[in-house]
C-alpha cells in the first residue's frame, strides 16, 4: 500500500508474566508479589522453604532480555523504552544503569537461581519451564518468567489454574510492565481473496474461534475476556488489554538482528555474561553501548 | 581432429562443464568477488573485509578454535581407529566389534549433536557425563545432610565465611543457645528429624537446640523459637570456639538439641562449612572452558569408526609374511606393531588423517546444535562464523572473506593428497 508494507497482527504474545508451581507457594505460604520489593520478599520466603525461588533459561539469550526489557518499561517508562529501542539515548544512559541494578538483585543471588549462573547459561527455554513444574514437591526452582506461550512447556499432569498459575510481572517503577510480542499476517500477492481473509483474520469473530483452544492471545481490544477457556488465560489477556498504550513490542525483536537476535552475540551473549557476572554493571553498559552503535550503524 | 569431432566432444562435454560451472566455479568465483565488496555489496571495500578477519574478536576465537579441532580431532580419531583395527583382528566377534564402532556414521552430524547435547547435559539425571562423572565422585566424598540450609531473618547467626555460621554472640554456661536455619527441603531432611525440642537450661552447662525454623505452609511461625510442627537437625555438627580455636563440639540429637561442657563458656558457637556441603553438581561440559574439547569428543565417536574400517582395510594388505619374520626373528608384539605394522600402514594412515582434516575444517552442525547459546561464543568455529556472519548479522562480506580463506586452507591439504594419488597411479 503506497509502496509501504503493512501487516496485520492476528496473534499476540503476552512476555510480561512469572509462572509458578502453586504447590510450593502454598508450602512456603508465599503469595503473589505485586512490586519488585515483594518480589524479592517472596523470592526469599520460597527461599528459606527450601526450593529455589527462579528458573532461568540462560543458554537462549532472550528469555534474558525479557527480563531486562520487564524491568526497565516499568521502571524507566515507556518513553524512555521507544527512545532505547531506537537507540536515540545510549545504553550507558543512568536509566539502564537502574535497571540493571535491580535485576541484579535477583540474578546477583547464586542461591535465587536454579543451578546458579553457569547452570542456568545450559538451560535452554522449554526446560527451564518444565523444572518448574516436575519433581513434585520439590521442583528445581518455583517461578520462571516466561511469555503465556510457556503453556505448552508445562506437563500436562499440571493443571493450569491450580498447579501452574501465573501473576503479571511485578512493578518495578509505577506501573507493572507489559511487553508483548506479536505474528502479523502479511499479504504477499494482493488479491481480493487474500484482503478478506486479511480482514477476517483481524476481526475479533475469527479471535474468538481461536481463543477457545487456548495458547493465543488476540491483539484486537474487542474479543471478550470470556472467549478465554480458562482464569489464566483471562488473566494473561485482560493484563495485555488493559496495558492500554503503554505496552511495549519486545525491544531485542524490534533492534538489529546482529544486536537483539542472534544467539552469543550482541544484547543476548552480553547479558549471559552478566548474569555470570552481576557486579559489572558499567562493563555491562559499555559493551551493549559498544555492541548497539555497531549494529544500529551511527 | 575434424571439425565435426570437435563439435561433438564439445557437445560431449557441455553438460558436465554446464553443471561444474554453475555449481562449482560461478559460486566460488562470486564469493571471491563478493569478498572485496562492502556489506551492501555496492561499494568496493579492497581488503577491508580481510582485515576484519583478523581483527574481529570473535573470528580471531574461531580461527583458534579451528587449529585445536585440526591438531587433535583427526588424531585422535586416527590413533584410535588404529588400535580399533589391530585389535578387532584379533578377537573373534572382530566383525560385531567393528559394526559397533562404525554404527554412529549412519547417524546424520545433526542426529549426533542432539544426542550429544543430551549426553553433556548439566543435569545429572539427563546428562551421562554428568551421570557418570557425579558417580565417580560421589563414591569418595559425600554430600552433607543440610546443603542450603541458612540463617532466616533476625537470626542468632551470621556468616562465618566459608559457607559456616557462627552466633553474634557468646554463650554463658547455664544458659541455653538456640541455632534456628531455614532453606532445607521437607523430604530433603534426615529420616531421623523428630520434632524439635526448645532446649531446657543446665547447670554448668551449654545447652542448645539446632533446628528448622520453618513450618510447611506457614511460614516461620513464631521467629527464632521452636513451633510444634518444626524439626529438629540430627547430626548437625556445632562447635564452641574462643578466640579462633574450638574448645568444644558436640552433635545435635534427632530432636536437634546438643549439650556443650562448661569449658565452652564464654565461646561463640559456630555451626561448621562441612554441614552445608552442598552436593556435587558434574563438570560444565558445555561451559566456556569445556565446550570444545567435549564437542570434538562428540566428533571422535562419529568418525573413530570410518578410521577403523579404512585402517582395517589397508591393515588386511599388509603381507602377514612379513609380520612373521619379525616374530620369528624376536620381536616383541609392541615392536612388530611399532616397527613393522605402522610403518607399513603409514600411506593409509595419511589418507585418513588428511580426509578428517579437510572434514574437521568445515565442521559446522556439530557445533551449531551442541553448544549452547551462553557458550556458542567460545565454542565458536570458521564455518559457523561464517554462517553468523552472512546470515544473522547480514555481513555478506566478511561471510565471502571467511569462505575463501577456508577454502585457501583447504587447498595446501588437497593438493597434497591429489599429488599422493598421481604418485600411486603412477606406481
Amino acid at each position: 500500500m503506497g509502496g509501504k508494507e503493512y501487516g496485520v497482527y492476528y496473534k499476540a504474545a503476552n512476555k510480561s508474566l512469572i509462572w509458578y508451581n502453586n504447590q510450593v507457594f502454598e508450602n512456603a505460604g508465599a503469595s503473589e508479589p505485586e512490586t519488585w520489593p515483594d518480589l524479592l520478599n517472596t523470592a526469599q520466603t520460597v527461599y528459606d522453604s527450601g526450593v529455589t525461588p527462579f528458573s532461568v533459561g540462560g543458554a537462549e539469550g532472550w528469555t534474558l532480555t525479557d527480563w531486562f526489557e520487564n524491568v526497565y518499561l516499568s521502571q524507566a517508562g515507556p518513553e524512555k523504552y521507544d527512545q532505547l529501542a531506537q537507540h536515540k539515548i545510549k545504553w550507558t544512559d543512568p536509566s539502564v544503569k537502574d535497571a540493571l541494578t535491580t535485576l541484579a538483585q535477583v540474578w546477583g543471588k547464586p542461591d535465587y537461581i536454579a543451578g546458579g549462573a553457569n547452570g542456568a547459561l545450559q538451560v535452554d527455554f522449554p526446560a527451564s519451564v518444565t523444572q518448574v513444574f516436575t519433581g513434585g514437591d520439590q521442583p528445581k526452582a518455583a517461578m520462571v518468567a516466561a511469555g503465556d506461550f510457556a503453556q505448552v512447556n508445562i506437563p500436562s499432569t499440571m493443571k493450569i489454574g491450580t498447579d501452574a498459575k501465573v501473576f503479571p510481572f511485578p512493578a518495578v517503577g509505577d506501573n507493572g510492565p507489559v511487553v508483548s510480542g506479536g505474528d502479523a499476517a502479511v499479504i504477499l500477492e494482493d488479491s481480493k481473496g487474500a484482503q478478506a481473509l486479511a480482514t477476517w483474520l483481524a476481526s475479533p469473530d475469527a479471535a474468538q474461534i481461536q481463543a477457545k483452544l487456548g495458547g493465543y492471545l488476540s491483539p484486537n481490544k474487542n474479543v471478550p475476556n470470556s472467549a478465554y477457556p480458562n482464569a489464566v488465560q483471562q488473566k494473561i489477556a485482560k493484563a495485555l488489554i488493559d496495558a492500554g498504550d503503554d505496552f511495549r513490542f519486545d525491544m531485542s525483536d524490534q533492534a538489529p538482528q546482529a544486536f537483539g537476535g542472534t544467539p552469543g552475540k550482541g544484547e543476548w551473549k552480553i547479558l549471559q555474561d552478566f548474569l555470570k557476572n552481576p557486579k559489572d554493571i558499567a562493563g555491562t553498559q559499555a559493551k551493549l553501548e559498544a555492541e548497539a552503535a555497531a549494529a544500529y550503524g551511527d | 581432429m575434424t571439425g565435426t569431432r570437435r563439435t561433438v566432444a564439445a557437445l560431449f562435454l557441455l553438460p558436465a562443464l554446464v553443471l561444474l560451472g554453475a555449481l562449482v566455479v560461478y559460486p566460488i568465483g562470486y564469493s571471491v568477488v563478493r569478498s572485496f565488496y562492502d556489506q551492501s555489496g555496492d561499494g568496493f571495500a579492497g581488503m577491508d573485509n580481510y582485515t576484519a578477519l583478523f581483527t574481529d574478536e570473535g573470528i580471531r576465537t574461531a580461527l583458534k578454535n579451528n587449529v585445536i579441532w585440526v591438531v587433535f580431532a583427526p588424531t585422535v580419531a586416527t590413533a584410535l581407529g588404529l588400535i580399533f583395527a589391530v585389535l578387532t583382528e584379533r578377537v573373534r566377534w572382530g566383525t560385531a566389534f567393528k559394526l559397533v564402532v562404525f554404527m554412529p556414521m549412519a547417524i546424520s552430524m545433526l542426529a549426533a549433536g542432539i544426542i550429544f547435547r543430551l549426553v553433556y547435559d548439566q543435569d545429572p539425571d539427563k546428562g551421562v557425563a554428568n551421570a557418570v562423572w557425579v558417580g565417580v565422585h560421589d563414591t569418595f566424598s559425600q554430600a552433607s545432610a543440610f546443603p542450603k540450609a541458612h540463617p532466616g531473618r533476625e537470626s542468632p547467626l551470621e556468616s562465618a565465611g566459608g559457607g559456616a555460621f557462627i552466633t553474634k554472640s557468646p554463650v554463658r554456661a547455664g544458659e541455653t543457645v538456640s541455632l534456628p536455619l531455614v532453606g532445607v527441603a521437607p523430604d530433603l531432611m534426615p529420616d531421623g528429624a523428630k520434632a524439635a525440642v526448645a532446649p531446657k537450661p543446665e547447670p554448668d552447662k551449654i545447652t542448645g537446640t539446632t533446628w528448622q525454623d520453618f513450618t510447611r505452609g506457614k511460614g516461620v511461625g513464631t521467629l527464632n523459637g521452636v513451633d510444634a510442627a518444626e524439626l529438629g537437625y540430627p547430626g548437625m555438627k556445632v562447635e564452641a570456639v574462643k578466640d579462633g580455636r574450638v574448645v568444644a563440639s558436640a552433635t545435635a540429637a534427632d530432636d536437634g538439641t546438643f549439650t556443650l561442657p562448661a569449658s565452652a563458656d564464654g565461646a561463640q558457637l559456630q555451626l561448621p562449612a562441612s554441614n552445608f556441603k552442598e552436593p556435587y553438581n558434574g563438570l560444565d561440559w558445555l561451559g566456556p572452558s569445556l565446550v570444545t574439547p567435549s564437542i570434538i569428543g562428540s566428533y571422535i565417536w562419529m568418525w573413530a569408526g570410518f578410521a577403523m574400517v579404512l585402517i582395517a582395510a589397508g591393515l588386511a594388505s599388509v603381507p602377514r609374511e612379513l609380520l612373521e619374520a619379525a616374530r620369528v626373528d624376536g620381536a616383541s608384539e609392541w615392536q612388530v606393531f611399532r616397527r613393522v605394522t605402522v610403518p607399513l600402514l603409514a600411506p593409509v594412515l595419511a589418507v585418513v588423517m588428511v580426509t578428517l582434516m579437510i572434514n574437521v575444517l568445515k565442521v559446522f552442525d556439530l557445533v551449531f546444535i551442541i553448544a549452547p547459546g551462553s557458550s556458542q561464543d567460545d565454542a565458536n568455529v570458521l564455518a559457523l562464523e561464517l554462517y553468523r556472519k552472512g546470515f544473522s548479522e547480514d555481513q555478506p562480506g566478511i561471510a565471502s572473506a571467511i569462505s575463501v580463506f577456508l577454502l585457501l586452507l583447504v587447498i595446501p591439504v588437497m593438493w597434497f593428497n591429489v599429488r599422493r594419488l598421481r604418485r600411486e597411479v603412477r606406481r
